[in-house]
């Protein structure tokens, strides 16, 4: 439990932090520095526990079937890494108080930090793989927005996203690795995997797990060739940088070889892999950072080098290899982020991190310069501090494993001690020297607090260097022996061994060091090279900009080739995937046991030859005759509709008769504001059919009559099969024992499967409510908008008069009648069906149906000024309390004790009425109308408001004196 | 019976197929109007096709559900034909807002070159 509070602590503290105000710089801090020192006690805690070589696990089940748990494990090694983690974070909190303007969103920055946070812990406490590989790719994410926090600027966004390209990518080849790696082992709990070295090691899957595991780790950490990211990164604020790239980030990537270490280690292809790598980089790394001119740049290249010098070696593996390893890994995050925060004081103070620019700072920032310097004496490997310590160890395994064979190993590693020293002397240079006069604003020391966190980290830099055992020594210990178990070799944190190999080397380091910053500066023109001598070709960022740039490119090519932006060819393309489909079924026609066919009915046969017949003259006519076709359309919806009453089903016949009529009005309503398209006007085209065109309409009718053939055959087919079994004669037996009604449609739609019928109520008034969004926002044509020429003849003297005058006085004066007095009778028609709905022919849809059109013929009628200033429908209201009334009834249920929408029946006898059967389905029945009428009717009015919009524009404004807005 | 009902699926499906790959947004509808009818067919038919079959049930004992008619698909296809009208009303929508916008009825809102 403790250890899943170590996460959810910062998590917690994340989303707190986001919901601040932006000006809240203090109180982030103090959220975010209470939350690491909280976190940090919990973590100091629990040392004595797993000081000697226990472990703390907590288990939660998360997905058992796959073997998947959320394990929290923690053991010495994760234990260093968390307090490291907590501890650089704190400190790093409070620099940020201070380094952050306050024009910058604090909240975002601390939220994302804390996020961060959480991420590394999770990388550090995950006791199954897999989690640690989500947890890994949460700080790429997280990193990603910390690096791009000052999103405005180019290079931060650009560093941004080459960073997460980079170990974003690196992940997802973790992922496969772990995911092998759990296939050989059975398993991807790291205490299984842990006690399976051999067997992996022994596997013929070791190679492609080894790979695959160590691009992650090697991309993460900023390995050659992939370090390129680093330096880019550089564009994140100075505390992110600090925390990234000292403790967090980029030891992930070390975290992960150590705690792979166990299993992977110990073979051919682990040494040349992961120690080749490593020396690359480490070379590379320290050399580049000589000729940086940017002071964050030097610091990034350096990490880089470092990081480098830790892989090595965990790579040549020797037990020792591993205690400097471990060690170094904490010298470097003391002394690195101490660096990076100096630098970030220098470039707040003077506004510039410009080696070039920058001298003589010691007398404006004295203290800080005199942190800086012993910081980086550190860097260096000067004696009595911590960095000197690991250093001399690395040169001492170096030696040894380098012997007389593998001479250039140790030569390697001089050769890194030698660039270190000149790239740290580069460094200071930046406090000696005259003072400069250009900078861009004269620094002075930085507030008190801002400088404690460097002046705490330089004092462990020499505590830990001057005396190793007493401070480190513990800790150490139980890391190297939760690594390395009984191969814990002895070794003796002093600072003197005598006069020896390795003490040589450091001397020889620290000499020709000075002496190549020096000669370098003298004849090589050091403070103005713009380009790193002998190296500069390798230039990573080049390969992963053409990459890619040629990737877009490819990309681009490729939707050329395989996509379209035209709906026509999409549509081909999917009709004869369907073909294509149903040709699959041929081969089984052969099996086919089918009933004879039973007699024709010459009725239906002529309905639907009249239905046919409808259909495809309004295919023919689609196009230069759209009221025409609509209407023949009609035909074909009133064919179907009569073959539902047929084939006995009188809710669908209802329902499709009642569907019918709302969808003509509806389209009626919309044909005016198409453009207008004549064959007369398209003459000259009719005539002379190009070739290209008659092949299209030919291919196009082929595929129509295919397809039409074909899912006539499948009808035929399937209609004449025998019937399989059914869960709808459940339905008919249930229906009215435990329905309580003998129309079984009804009782299936309103009670069996109601939360399928909640699900297409929701629907529906989804795409009412989104019609009349879309159609707020979308205009339709204007040069639609032009009254019609009918309503504009000057003979004819309804021109002159208004649709409400029409009805008074004109033309419609004898509809109107009848119309207005079929209102009241069509509602009581609707609540007929309605009630009687649970069993007879009926109910919700057909009766909401059946009442919204009762109120669109008054629309259609007397206009819609008319109706609605008599008659305020407020049809969104309708769908609001219709979903409200079927979710509660549905609610209801859930307070007896119930699931969701169970159906209750309640018999009341009343006076007069006698008994009534009421079930709670009813309840639900009156929410499904409610939503139809409100639905239908929203729609239909939103659309018919636009003839309203555009006479508005045309015409001068006395003439709408509604307010129309509050009616709909 | 079958045979008609299948060819009536059939003839209302190819119209629909050659509707919507004409260029015209309003053919378009027509086509999508054209072969919700076919499915909603289709998906009627494979409970069978009964005629004079009673779609109510009287009397709850002694009820042999060969005897009536298939429940199952006619409330599938009830709440289609519903939702049938609601996806019709946002292409009209669309179509109109589409012709606002670009000017022309075209399915791509743009006119294809000559």
């Amino acid at each position: 439990m403790i250890l899943a509070l170590l996460i959810l602590l910062p998590l917690v503290g994340s989303l707190i932090a986001a919901l601040l105000p932006s000006n809240a710089r203090n109180r982030e801090a103090w959220l975010s520095g209470s939350v690491s020192l909280t976190g940090l006690a919990v973590a100091a805690w629990q040392f004595p526990a797993i000081k000697d070589g226990q472990v703390i696990r907590h288990e939660f089940t998360w997905l058992p079937e796959y073997g998947l748990n959320l394990v929290f494990r923690l053991d010495a090694l994760s234990w260093l890494f968390t307090i490291l983690v907590l501890g650089i974070g704190f400190l790093v909190v409070l620099y940020a108080r201070y380094y952050m303007s306050p024009k910058d969103p604090v909240p975002r920055f601390f939220s994302f930090l804390l996020a961060f946070m959480t991420a590394m812990l999770g990388v550090v406490l995950s006791g199954n793989l897999i989690q640690l590989v989500l947890f890994w790719e949460l700080t790429s994410i997280t990193s990603f927005l910390l690096i791009g926090y000052w999103h405005h600027r180019v290079d931060a966004r650009k560093g941004a996203r080459m960073a997460f390209t980079i170990t974003g990518a690196g992940g997802l080849c973790l992922l496969a690795g772990v995911l092998l790696l759990g296939q050989i082992v059975g398993s991807y709990d790291l205490d299984v995997v842990l006690a399976s070295g051999d067997l992996i090691r022994n596997h013929e899957w070791y190679r492609p797990v080894l790979v695959l595991i160590a691009l992650g780790a090697l991309t993460k950490s900023a390995q050659f060739p992939f370090h390129f990211w680093l330096p880019h990164a550089m564009a994140a604020p100075t505390p992110v940088s600090a925390y990234l790239h000292s403790a967090t980030m980029v030891k992930a990537g070390i975290f992960l070889l150590m705690r792979m270490w166990p299993v992977l280690s110990g073979t051919q292809e682990w040494v040349w892999l992961v120690a080749g790598a490593g020396v690359c980089t480490m070379l590379i790394g320290s050399f580049f950072a000589i000729f940086q001119h940017d002071l964050k740049g030097l610091l990034a290249y350096s990490t880089i080098s470092h990081l480098g010098l830790i892989t090595v070696l965990l790579g040549i593996s020797t037990p020792l290899g591993i205690v400097a390893a471990i060690f170094h890994t904490m010298n470097h995050a003391i002394f690195k982020a101490s660096l990076f925060m100096a630098a970030g004081i220098i470039d707040h103070e003077s506004q510039t991190r410009d080696i070039r620019i920058l001298s003589g700072l010691y007398s404006m920032l004295p203290i800080t310069a005199t942190l800086a310097i012993v910081a980086s004496a550190s860097m260096a490997g000067v004696p009595l501090l911590n960095g000197f310590l690991s250093k001399e160890m690395f040169f001492a395994e170096a030696v040894q494993i380098g012997g007389t064979d593998n001479w250039w190993m140790s030569w390697a590693a001089l050769a890194m001690g030698i660039f270190s020293v000149a790239y740290s002397l580069r460094f200071i240079s930046v406090f000696f020297g005259p003072k400069a006069e250009d900078l861009p604003q004269i620094p002075h020391e930085p507030p008190q607090w801002m400088r404690f966190p460097v002046e705490l980290l330089v004092l462990l830099c020499l505590v830990v260097g001057i005396i190793p055992a007493l401070s480190v020594g513990p800790i150490l210990e139980s890391a190297v022996i939760a690594l390395l178990g009984d191969r814990a070799p002895i070794y003796n944190l002093a600072v003197w061994h005598g006069f020896n190999l390795p003490l040589m080397m450091s001397i020889a380091a620290l000499v020709c060091g000075v002496t190549l910053y020096f000669i370098l500066r003298q004849f090589f023109d050091l403070r103005n090279r713009t380009q790193v001598p002998v190296l500069h070709p390798i230039k990573g960022i080049k390969i992963f900009d053409s990459i890619l740039q040629n990737a877009t490119v490819a990309a681009e090519g490729l939707l050329k080739v395989v996509a379209t932006r035209h709906l026509q060819p999409q549509f081909m393309i999917i009709l004869i995937g369907l073909l294509g489909a149903l040709l699959l079924i041929v081969p089984l026609l052969s099996e086919l046991q089918l009933q004879d066919v039973s007699a024709i009915d010459p009725f239906f046969a002529v309905l639907w030859i009249i239905g046919g017949a409808c259909a495809v003259a309004a295919a023919w006519s689609a196009k230069y005759h759209r009221l025409a076709a609509l209407l023949l359309i009609g035909g074909t919806g009133l064919a179907t509709s009569v073959t539902f009453l047929m084939l006995s089903a009188p809710d669908l016949a209802l329902t499709q008769l009642m569907v019918e009529t709302v969808t003509t009005v509806l389209i009626l309503l919309g044909l005016r504001w198409l453009p207008p398209r004549l064959a007369s006007m398209e003459k000259e085209l009719y005539e002379h059919i190009p070739m290209r065109v008659r092949l299209r309409r030919g291919r196009d009718f082929f595929i129509a009559v295919f397809c039409g053939l074909m899912i006539a055959v499948v009808s035929c087919i399937a209609l004449l099969s025998p019937r399989g079994e059914s869960i709808s004669e459940f339905f008919l037996l249930k229906s009215l024992p435990e329905g309580g009604g003998t129309n079984v449609v009804n009782v299936l739609l309103v009670d069996f499967r109601g939360f399928d019928t909640f699900g297409e109520i929701t629907v529906l008034a989804i795409v009412a409510l989104t019609v009349f969004a879309l159609l707020r926002r979308f205009r339709p044509a204007p040069e639609s908008a032009v009254a019609p020429r009918q309503q504009t003849n000057a003979v004819d003297p309804a021109v002159q008069q208004t649709t409400a005058e029409h009805v008074a006085l004109g033309y419609m004066r004898i509809p109107a009648v009848y119309l207005r007095f079929l209102l009241p009778f069509m509602a009581m028609v609707a609540i007929y069906f309605f009630l009687r709905g649970h069993n007879l022919p009926g109910g919700g849809f057909v009766a909401g149906l059946i009442f919204s059109t009762a109120v669109i013929l008054q629309y259609m009628l007397a206009g819609t000024i008319w109706v609605e200033s008599r008659l305020r429908m407020q049809p969104y209201k309708w769908i609001a309390w219709g979903l409200l009334i079927a979710g509660t009834t549905g609610l209801g249920a859930w307070f007896l004790g119930y699931p969701f929408l169970t159906s209750h029946t309640a018999h009341v006898t009343l006076p007069l009425l006698g008994e009534l059967h009421l079930p709670s389905a009813f309840m639900f029945d009156v929410g499904v109308f409610m939503v139809v009428v409100g639905s239908t009717m929203l729609i239909l009015i939103a659309l018919s408001h636009q003839t309203l919009r555009s006479h508005r524009q045309s015409s001068p404004p006395e003439k709408d004196a509604l307010s129309l807005r509050s009616s709909i | 019976m079958e045979i008609i009902l299948a060819a009536a699926i059939g003839v209302l499906f190819g119209s629909g197929v050659w509707l919507i790959l004409r260029p015209r947004s309003f053919q378009v509808l027509t086509g999508l109007l054209l072969m919700s009818y076919a499915v909603n067919l289709f998906i009627f038919s494979m409970g069978l096709v009964w005629i004079d079959k009673p779609p109510l049930i009287e009397n709850a004992e002694a009820l042999n559900p060969a005897d009536f008619a298939d429940p199952l698909p006619q409330a599938l296809v009830l709440t289609a034909i519903v939702i049938g009208f609601a996806t019709t009303a946002l292409y009209l929508v669309l179509m109109l807002g589409s012709r606002g916008l670009t000017g022309t009825d075209h399915v791509d809102g743009v006119e294809p070159p000559q």
